[in-house]
């Protein structure tokens, strides 16, 4: 007997592009062999027993068949189809925007249980609270975290030195933060407040519901969004295309 | 492709770029083409000669057309109060078929995509909401499809539609004819028991 020609996993549904007349592939993330593609066939049609439950923003546990090229999804029952982020705007576009980043940063098999259990904690985070901000920020800097990205925002990545309670600069290239006597040998730095920093500390080593507590301003909230954006675009060398969705959408709910 | 008649190694590639063709079956189609009567080719040529140069959009609805207005938007029969709003050409048969439909429609090619950079501009809203000024409007029914971005598309559009007084509706959800209870997943039945009906 070779191995099992089937076998069964929590899933996360992150994308899915239609393939031929009824079919659609999915991209998946699962705790046990990270990033996944598999095939869904007839999902498209009205009765498939599949459809539903293999919708993007959706927890599903599934049954894989090995398949040649791609696995193929033979079973799926939801878990958790998230249906407060679904039936809101704003929230679903913060569901496909974490779910983008999770796409554009990992590798198929390879295999990273933090990032899925936070990624599944970031979404029932999101259909809770109010504070969606928050739960972005915090997203990002965990998920840089647990790809290696970790920024370092103890010492000054350049000299070592401890950082002083001043404006800093922070640079993507080094992946943490130069002290003012540093910056100027980095060009590719951008100043960090005293504010911004305390908060980005204190979020790397605390988990939701006290990340949650904190209260910021709508400039330090901007501040930290675009030190983090721009550190994720530089580690992934193109923008993240869903940002722009967000910003249009933010706008609109400001007007 | 040395020994292939240059016309043919043509027709080859050109039916190779089809969606679904590959080379095998691009060669097979040239081959047939080849052996059929010449009124069979030239019918077809015709046909994807006419596609390019006589079909365009309708100046109201987007839809696809030979003739501008479309002969849906024409047609005096049908109530110009209703806009159906579906995110492609080909969604309008569906809801012909079922003939219960007695409005006009509003293609907006596409559906809001974050992933692939898809927002409302790239879509046909502007054109919609133009349609909107018309006071004898009363009612815009969003059909786009009922999955992440179909969902995220209506809601958009709800949201800027609602403020001109206009009442917006949304397909309803359910169970299809056919399908069997224990697959149903957990939103599909959710929303068919919110919305039943006396029976």
């Amino acid at each position: 007997m070779g191995a099992p020609r089937s076998y069964q996993t929590q899933a996360i549904i992150i994308k899915q592009i239609k393939l031929g007349e009824a079919d659609k592939i999915l991209t998946i993330y699962t705790p046990e062999f990270g990033k996944l593609k598999a095939v869904a066939k007839g999902a498209c049609r009205p009765r498939s027993k599949l459809g539903g439950n293999v919708e993007p923003l959706t927890y599903s546990l599934v049954l894989l068949a090995k398949g040649r090229n791609f696995d193929i999804v033979t079973q799926s029952q939801t878990i958790d189809g998230f249906l407060a982020l679904k039936s809101d705007l704003w929230r679903m576009a913060c569901g496909l925007y974490i779910l983008e980043l999770i796409d554009s940063f990992t590798m198929e098999h390879s295999e990273n249980r933090p990032l899925f259990d936070l990624l599944l904690d970031t979404l029932h985070q999101l259909c809770q609270a109010d504070s969606s901000e928050i739960i972005l920020r915090y997203f990002e800097l965990h998920l840089l975290q647990y790809l290696g990205y970790r920024p370092q925002l103890q010492q000054c990545v350049n000299c070592d030195s401890p950082l002083k309670p001043v404006v800093n600069f922070f640079s993507p290239g080094q992946g943490g933060i130069l002290c003012p006597r540093c910056s100027g040998k980095e060009p590719m730095s951008r100043l960090l407040s005293v504010d911004a920093l305390k908060i980005l500390r204190f979020w790397q080593n605390c988990d939701y519901t006290i990340a949650k507590r904190v209260k910021i301003k709508s400039e330090l909230s901007l501040e930290l969004e675009q030190i983090l954006q721009w550190y994720i675009e530089y580690l992934l060398q193109r923008e993240v295309k869903s940002t722009a969705w967000l910003k249009e959408l933010r706008k609109r709910i400001i007007s | 492709m040395a020994f292939t008649a240059e016309p043919v190694a043509r027709a080859i590639e050109e039916f190779n770029k089809l969606p679904g063709i590959g080379p095998k079956s691009a060669q097979r189609l040239t081959y047939y083409l080849l052996c059929s009567p010449d009124e069979e080719a030239k019918a077809l040529a015709e046909a994807i000669l006419a596609l390019k140069e006589k079909i365009r959009l309708c100046s109201v609805c987007l839809n696809i057309t030979d003739c501008d207005p479309c002969l849906v938007c024409q047609d005096k029969e049908r109530d110009h109060s209703k806009i159906c709003v579906v995110e492609r050409p080909l969604d309008i048969l569906p809801l012909e078929r079922t003939g219960r439909y007695k409005g006009v429609y509003h293609v907006l090619h596409g559906v809001i995509s974050p992933a692939q950079g898809i927002g409302p501009e790239e879509l046909k809203v502007k054109e919609l909401l133009s349609r909107l000024q018309d006071s004898s409007i009363t009612e815009v029914i969003l059909a786009t499809n009922p999955n992440v971005e179909g969902e995220a598309t209506a809601m958009y559009l709800r949201g800027i539609i609602l403020p001109l007084g206009i009442r917006v509706t949304r397909l309803a959800r359910g169970l299809p004819f056919g399908a069997e209870l224990e697959y149903a997943d957990d939103r599909t039945l959710g929303q068919a028991l919110e919305g039943r009906q006396e029976f």
